[in-house]
């Protein structure tokens, strides 16, 4: 029996091959998604190791806001002069120093733009001397406070060069420096992980990145010759009180490169994410192999029950040789994971900008996840055939048993559960229903929904099929594929399915981001009166922002009515962090952004008062009147009036605090301008005026309004850019399944074809018959997976409501696309199935068994 | 002649007023009406009759394939009418051979893995002696390492007689077994099946339109319409035909 199965699985290897390598790119995506996390966290972890080395105790202040991973990045709280003197005077420290270093330094480069990092900081910082690690390449160290030194990486990206005079941004606006010096690190390398460093003479460096005379990022301190870390962390710690976060280097480094490790435990969930898609593709694209090929072998498998085998040994031979299958895959999967896992690492590497690898890791984790995920996936897609297979009567061995088409009923009524579980668990996870568990409810919800549909399909393939096969009716090569296509009804619906998962998902997403992007642009067209708006590209770790001074110069020009700038900041509200604002003009609230009121005065604000959005007002309890205490991203806490609330939108802060607050916000620099022109001024006279002011603010760039929408909401093109990509994928595997049943169908109906050719069907009459079977079944699946992702992505977008996406927009253009590409699809699935049906030989093909 | 077919403790195989309907309605087909018939242990037995009479339905509810609609079915000692899928499964497994038009060869498997899969599906090992017996009846063993598709349709029949052989089942049942091969293949098979009866004692039922295949039988049973309206032992070809030709005018002045 053993042997018998083995044998058998052999015999049609191709077949499963084909069927298998869905599992492959599904357990490629799991196993490579833990390799690459492992190899990367590694590396980190030496990179961190490596910086605090020689490092035995760091102090650093508490933050005044603790900010969360997805918050942005931390702004430390300074560490006073007097504290480094304090530590030195500790009994068994051998040597302390103050170290500045903070993320928002940009260096100009010749070009006038600004260099930017993509992730890594960028860190402004005062200059220690060499070390074991730090060596000047060439130059000089900075001595005088117009003077600075940066790594070579740096140097090599702006495209300057020593004796340069270089513009440098940091929280004060452009500032020029005579660049004396360009350094590198040991072992030759022009940067560790990608980030760049500006460094300055200390008092420079405090003042620019900190925005204090005499203080510090944070002191390092060497331990002096058998002191114990631990003991001497704990003594400075006595020594400083509270309020201050003492570690030993070992600790530090651990905790830094534990919190990117949570950046790359995201990257990993992302992978993960897509491997359940490619997993779920290809479920059920084995599940219709295993069918087809139980189909094919009934007799074979009647005869093993006639001469004696039981119901459980063919289910047994069944899942054996899916076991097998998913043996040989998980192995494949494994091997092309470790493989992309690499590749992505030395990627993620080269574009950290020289993130040195630690050796290629291959977590337990890994293998374990492999075997399991390739053998449980594919021996449950089996199961249902192989169940199917031990219900062939024995005698289907002596006769043709003409196993009728089942009825679709139970079929039919299951998939309607099916859905409808999905529906409710949908619904529950988009009403805020489902407690903690939403994000688990909703992806519940959607692979419910998928399996219900996918189940109700071969219901509705039947008339869709037909219609669609009628726009090929007019051949009679295209009248037979279509009648092919609607031949099987279950396999037709389930290859089809099976392409349905990817492109609803695509369709999805679309249809959120769309409707987010659409909500965004009618709201600000609305609502946002102001002709000329200050902005750069957001999205990136910090946005950019401009020299206060130009909102004053700004007013200055002609035919100019109000300029209004921005600032914001992550703060602590009454204990709770919160987003807040704050506005060059307190009238520009109502004036430029259109907002409502709901309590108080919304229309200024003075010196002590600040104001609410109608939702943070509720959920906080806040009402007209009420103190409050803010403490911003630096300096101390201050306490506000509530002196007005005003209605919600996407486009106002949940609170504004006034403008002279922003001075100690994480970027105390306005991020966002917004100008009025006087009527009869026009865009054309001001524009270029206001450019002109910009000159030193290279971050950002003046545009007109519509322009500035754009800009703003082009940044959900690129995740949705990625998402497609990655889904493509999926889409990819459908195509295999296409492949697959196109070539079973051909090797089925060999004598059928062998007839029709005998009759004299042509060669390429032949080729296109099976060319609409494909494209038949392909454009139905998509047109499922359009239908299906726009009720997924429309139930999103409702449930978003009150997060301001209002208008529903659906991509029609998009959807066409996708629609046609199914057409494409179908075609290139055809090929070879197709080549084969036409190289038929006709006498063989009668004779055929 | 009478039809009544007479009763012995030593029955391989017993029918007890067999009805088999198909279908209900306008569509009814009855294939059997009230069939009842024994079939000696050691005899090698041949039923015949028209298409449509009804004689591969009796062998399929015989051999447990096909359930009946009334009456029982008996191999042996075992009440084959009522078991379920388990108890069918061990009859098939211990007690019944098939041997089948299309010979029904695993293409995948050599000569021999066919021959021994029944054995390999229960678990048993060959009887070494027995199976040397087989295979040099049949005189296959210069053959057993080569694919079906390698052998003459002779030779597949007869790889297919061994697999039935092989695990000396209590009867075996053989569907048309020359159906598919020429006069001389034919000959040989049935000529070694005769054998197998006469030398080993094996019990074979066979289905049959041949009446040159029935005359290599120890008895024939003929059937039209469903029942069984004749029987013959010790037939040759001649009395066969005679007999069947009898059934058809009998047949025509009926209708």
């Amino acid at each position: 029996m053993f042997r018998a199965t083995l044998k058998s699985l052999l015999a049609r290897k191709v077949r499963l091959i084909l069927s298998g390598l869905a599992v492959v790119l599904g357990v490629m995506f799991v196993s490579g998604a833990f390799v690459l996390t492992d190899t990367l966290g590694r590396s980190f972890d030496q990179v961190f190791a490596d910086a605090y080395e020689g490092v035995d105790v760091n102090v650093s202040a508490k933050p005044k806001v603790a900010v969360g991973e997805t918050e942005g990045e931390q702004v430390t709280a300074p560490v006073p002069g007097a504290v480094l003197q304090q530590v030195r005077g500790v009994p068994g420290v051998a040597e302390a120093t103050g170290v500045v270093a903070s993320d928002g330094a940009l260096l100009i480069g010749s070009n006038g733009k600004a260099v930017t990092s993509f992730g890594p900081p960028q860190l402004g910082e005062n200059w220690l001397g060499e070390d074991d690690v730090v060596k000047l390449r060439e130059g000089r160290e900075p001595r005088a406070d117009t003077e600075i030194v940066v790594n070579a990486a740096l140097a090599q990206a702006a495209k300057v060069k020593v004796g340069d005079r270089v513009g440098v941004l940091t929280l004060a606006p452009r500032q020029n420096f005579t660049l004396v010096g360009v350094f590198g690190y040991s072992g030759g390398r022009d940067s560790v992980g990608g980030v760049n460093e500006v460094a300055f003479t200390t008092p420079v460096a405090q003042q620019l990145m900190l925005g204090k005379k005499d203080t510090f990022t944070n002191i390092r301190v060497r331990a002096a010759d058998g002191v114990d870390d631990a003991a001497l962390r704990d003594d400075v710690a006595r020594a400083l009180g509270d309020g201050y976060q003492v570690r030993t280097g070992a600790q530090e480094s651990a905790a830094a490169s534990a919190g990117l490790k949570e950046g790359l435990s995201f990257f990993n969930k992302v992978l993960l994410g897509f491997a359940a898609v490619a997993l779920l593709v290809g479920t059920f694209l084995i599940l219709n192999t295993f069918s087809i090929i139980v189909a094919q072998r009934t007799r074979e498998l009647a005869l093993m029950r006639a001469i004696g085998a039981s119901g459980r040994q063919i289910v047994g031979s069944v899942v054996l040789e899916a076991v097998a299958i998913g043996l040989v895959a998980s192995v494949l999967g494994l091997g092309a994971g470790i493989g992309v896992g690499a590749l992505l690492a030395y990627l993620f590497g080269k574009l950290a900008g020289g993130l040195t690898l630690a050796g290629l890791g291959v977590p337990a984790a890994a293998v374990i996840g492999a075997f399991a995920v390739g053998l449980v996936i594919t021996v449950v897609a089996a199961l249902l055939p192989a169940l199917r297979a031990a219900r062939i009567p024995p005698i289907a061995a002596m006769q043709d048993v003409a196993t009728p088409d089942r009825p679709l009923t139970r079929v039919t009524v299951g998939g309607a559960l099916v859905t409808a579980v999905g529906a409710v668990l949908l619904f529950l996870g988009l009403t805020d229903n489902a407690g903690d568990r939403t994000l688990p409810t909703i992806l519940g919800g959607v692979l419910f929904t998928f399996i219900g549909v996918a189940l109700l399909t071969p219901l509705i393939s039947r008339p869709v099929v037909t219609l669609l096969g009628s726009l090929f009716a007019w051949s009679v090569p295209g009248k037979l594929g279509r009648l092919n296509s609607g031949r099987n009804p279950r396999r037709t619906a389930i290859t089809a399915a099976a392409l349905m998962v990817g492109i609803a998902l695509v369709t999805g997403v679309t249809v959120i981001l769309d409707s987010a992007k659409g909500s965004i642009t009618r709201l600000a067209q609305d609502r946002i009166s102001a002709e000329l708006v200050i902005a750069g590209p957001q999205g990136g770790p910090r946005p950019p922002s401009f020299d206060p001074a130009v909102l004053e110069r700004a007013a200055a020009i002609p035919g100019v009515a109000l300029v209004d700038g921005e600032y914001g900041d992550l703060a602590v509200v009454n204990g709770e962090k919160t987003f807040v604002g704050a506005s060059s003009d307190p009238t520009a609230l109502t004036r430029v952004f259109g907002a409502k009121r709901v309590a108080g005065d919304i229309s200024r604000l003075g010196p002590d008062q600040m104001l609410f959005s109608a939702d943070t007002a509720k959920s906080r309890g806040v009402q007209v009147g009420q103190q409050v205490t803010v403490q911003p991203s630096r300096g101390e806490a201050r306490t506000y009036t509530v002196s007005g609330i005003y209605e919600s939108s996407q486009l106002t802060n949940p609170a504004v605090v006034p403008v002279a607050a922003a001075k100690d916000f994480r970027i105390p620099k306005p991020i966002q301008g917004y100008v009025q022109l006087a009527p009869g001024a026009r865009v054309a006279d001001v524009q270029p005026q206001l450019d002109r002011l910009l000159a030193d603010s290279p971050e950002v760039s003046v545009a007109d309004r519509d322009a500035f929408i754009k800009q703003q909401t082009s940044q959900l093109d690129t995740p949705l850019t990625m998402i497609q990509i990655l889904l493509a994928l999926a889409i990819v595997i459908a195509v295999l399944g296409i492949v697959n049943t196109l070539a079973l169908s051909v090797l089925e109906r060999t004598r059928e074809l062998g007839l029709l050719r005998a009759i004299g069907l042509r060669r390429a009459q032949t080729m296109g018959m099976i060319t609409v079977e494909a494209v038949v079944i392909s454009v139905f699946g998509a047109l499922l997976g359009v239908v299906v992702g726009t009720g997924l992505g429309a139930a999103v977008v409702r449930a978003l409501k009150d997060e301001g996406i209002t208008d529903l927009v659906l991509p029609w253009g998009r959807m066409g696309v996708f629609l046609l590409l199914a057409a494409i699809v179908g075609v290139v699935a055809a090929v070879v199935p197709a080549i084969r049906a036409a190289r038929i030989n006709v006498l063989g093909a009668i004779a055929h068994d | 002649m009478t039809a009544t077919v007479g009763r012995q403790a030593g029955a391989a195989a017993r029918a007890d007023d067999v009805w088999k309907v198909y279908g209900s309605g306008e569509a009814q087909v009855v294939a059997l009406r009230g069939v009842t018939a024994e079939f000696e242990r050691g005899r090698f037995t041949a039923i015949m009759g028209p298409s449509g009479s009804g004689k591969s339905t009796l062998m399929h509810c015989l051999a447990g394939l096909d359930s009946v609609t009334r009456g029982t079915v008996s191999i042996g000692e075992t009440m084959v009418t009522g078991l379920g899928d388990a108890g069918l499964t061990k009859l098939r497994r211990d007690k019944v051979g098939f041997i089948f038009q299309q010979f029904n060869l695993l293409p995948t498997l050599t000569a021999q893995e066919n021959i021994l899969l029944p054995l390999s599906i229960a678990g048993r090992r060959p009887d070494p002696a027995w199976y040397d017996t087989v295979i040099d009846t049949v005189g296959l063993r210069d053959r057993l390492g080569h694919r079906p598709a390698q052998l003459s349709g002779g030779q597949q029949q007869r790889v297919a007689c061994a697999r039935a052989l092989v695990a000396r089942p209590e009867v075996i049942f053989a569907d048309e077994p020359t159906g598919n091969l020429d006069s001389r293949s034919g000959a040989e098979v049935l000529a070694f099946l005769r054998d197998s009866v006469r030398a080993h004692g094996q019990t074979i039922v066979m289905v049959t339109h041949d009446p040159t295949a029935a005359a290599y039988a120890d008895r024939v049973v003929f059937l039209a319409d469903g029942q069984i309206v004749s029987e013959l032992t010790e037939p040759t070809a001649e009395t066969v035909l005679d007999t069947m030709k009898k059934l058809d005018t009998a047949a025509e002045v009926t209708r």
